[in-house]
């Protein structure tokens, strides 16, 4: 049998972080009474208009800049028409034709064969970002044959990030996305945290032999998770290279992912081939952007956007952070990616190294060996940690004076997890854990033990 | 040329008109001819101007919260609401296809 090459690309959209919506000025907010966050241009009443955000903007361009894509100075909104009862206007705001930055890309790393220990980095290309609204939300009254619709979410500023089919398995999915998000969370451009909606992900998958054409590709929706995204790919091209083995056809379709039933299934609503008769949002001029070179003179500040200026004020990116980690504290490379990883985890790290004199390449590993562990098995963030930074840099302190053994420090810290306001050294008293120094003590138990054994 | 019914069909789906009757299909038509006009204009080399606007500033709106809670005004458009939701069907209604 020929072996298949799967083809994964990703159609990512991620909420931006922002006070007010794209084009309007109501509040973005996740949970708020419905329809309480709905100004009049988003319930689209006749005589409202578009009026673009500047954070907007500014969370596209560093996005952009963060994924190395070329920035457009001129990028143009059109309008994207479909009915849906969650889209009041019968369009989206979208840039179809010039989107703000194209021609990027995206370095993740993998494990191979589930050890920590050997890391590859991959490559994935972004072929471009545009700014979109989001529409409202439809929530299906199956009972009473209905939907009903909140419309809090409409407008919304969206960052659409497409990454170019350069994935082949769910893990690379998974992956990628899971460094798109922590580059996101680190600009501040999008909270991104997928169970609230703020990150969601299109995957577009299809098989084919080598040497031959790509296959039809389809797309696959509702994946709630990274874990599932991972799975949902995977099952994805499963069932295409059985269904082609099988003498069948892929079909170019929209696809579910059951989350519960752990495999995909067409999506009913979807109408043949939409046709969604793009055309140039005839209320919004040109996006115009300046760099240091093309900035005009006598300009207002506010009214204008500066691509150098924002590209001097972005933040240390998660690869530039883990580098620094690996050089500054000699950790290994795979400690830096568990470290940033998990939230707070790298900073707790560092807090401890400042307050204790255990070297850095000793106290990773209690970070991640013991406090990690804990924290993963009472299912608890690093913030709300019973052991803070200070009481384990004191408990390593004690390790590091030869004050208790290595075993002993384990189980002062299993104290220090019951969060009963107990410092290390008040443990290590109580449970009289300390190391005997004296040479004399020492004697005298020794020959104590020796004197037992000759008495029997 | 004539406008298929497939055309048509397909146009009715996309923008909810109704072309009604032979007249309106006629009329559709001599609207298609009208602006077959501007194909008799040479435009290479021309970069095309989709918008008036084109030269004009596009203003920037500062990020404060100043629209919104106006649930009530909202949903007095709405004829049918349940708890502060509109009230929409199930899903799409589909259009019939057209006979002729």
């Amino acid at each position: 049998l020929a072996p298949w090459i799967p083809v994964v690309g990703l159609e990512i959209h991620a909420q931006i972080s922002s006070n007010s919506k794209l084009f309007s000025g109501s509040q973005v907010q996740f949970a708020a009474p419905p329809n309480s966050l709905v100004s009049f241009f988003d319930a689209s009443l006749p005589g409202t208009l578009p009026v673009l955000n500047r954070r907007c903007v500014e969370a596209a361009v560093m996005t952009g800049l963060a994924l190395n894509c070329s920035i457009n100075k001129k990028s143009l909104f059109d309008r994207k028409h479909y009915f849906y009862a969650d889209l009041p206007a019968g369009y989206q705001i979208t840039q179809q034709r010039v989107p703000i930055a194209v021609n990027g890309s995206l370095s993740y790393s993998l494990c191979i064969d589930n050890k920590m220990s050997q890391m590859v980095t991959k490559t994935v290309r972004i072929k471009q970002i545009q700014l979109e609204q989001d529409s409202g939300k439809s929530l299906h009254d199956d009972t009473r044959c209905q939907t009903l619709v909140d419309l809090n979410r409409a407008g919304v500023g969206l960052m659409e990030v497409v990454m170019e089919p350069d994935m082949c398995c769910g893990e690379e999915a998974a992956a990628a996305v899971r460094e798109l998000q922590l580059i996101l969370q680190t600009l501040g451009s999008s909270q991104a945290v997928m169970a609230e909606g703020q990150l969601r992900v299109d995957a577009n998958v299809s098989v084919h032999h080598p040497g031959e054409p790509y296959g039809v590709r389809t797309e696959v929706k509702n994946i709630n998770s990274i874990r599932f995204l991972a799975k949902a790919v995977d099952y994805e091209i499963q069932r295409q290279i059985e269904e082609l083995e099988n003498g069948g056809t892929i079909l170019n379709e929209t696809r579910a992912f059951d989350s519960r039933l752990g495999c995909t299934v067409p999506m009913r609503d979807k109408e043949g081939k939409q046709d969604y008769r793009f055309m140039p949002e005839p209320n919004l001029p040109p996006l115009i952007l300046y760099d240091a070179k093309s900035l005009p003179a006598n300009i207002n500040h506010q009214q204008v956007i500066n691509i150098d200026w924002i590209h001097e004020r972005l933040p240390d990116l998660p690869s530039v952070k883990r580098e620094k980690l690996v050089e500054q504290y000699g950790i290994l490379p795979e400690h830096s990616f568990t470290l940033l990883n998990e939230d707070g985890l790298a900073e707790f790290f560092e807090s401890v190294v400042k307050q204790t004199q255990m070297k850095p390449k000793k106290v990773i590993g209690w970070i991640l060996n013991d406090l990690l562990s804990y924290l993963k098995q009472h299912s608890l963030t690093v913030k709300e940690s019973p052991v803070t930074s200070f009481l384990l840099a004191d408990l390593l302190n004690l390790l590091e004076k030869k004050e208790i053994s290595s075993t002993a420090a384990k189980r002062v810290f299993a104290e220090l997890w019951k969060g009963e306001g107990k410092t290390p050294l008040e443990i290590v008293k109580e449970q009289k854990l300390e190391l005997l120094q004296d040479q004399k003590e020492l004697e005298q138990i020794c020959q104590a033990v020796i004197d037992g054994q000759e008495n029997e | 040329q004539k406008v298929s019914v497939e055309v048509l069909d397909h146009l009715e789906h996309l923008a909810l008109v109704d072309f009604r009757d032979s007249e309106g299909v006629e009329r559709l038509q001599k609207a298609i001819e009208f602006a077959d006009q501007l194909h008799e204009v040479n435009t290479d080399g021309v970069e095309p101007m989709d918008s008036v606007l084109e030269d004009r500033c596009l203003y920037l709106r500062e990020d404060d919260v100043t629209e919104g809670n106006c649930t009530k005004e909202l949903l007095e458009n709405a004829r049918e609401k349940v708890e502060e939701y509109f009230v929409a069907p199930p899903g799409n209604i589909p259009l019939p296809k057209l006979e002729e």
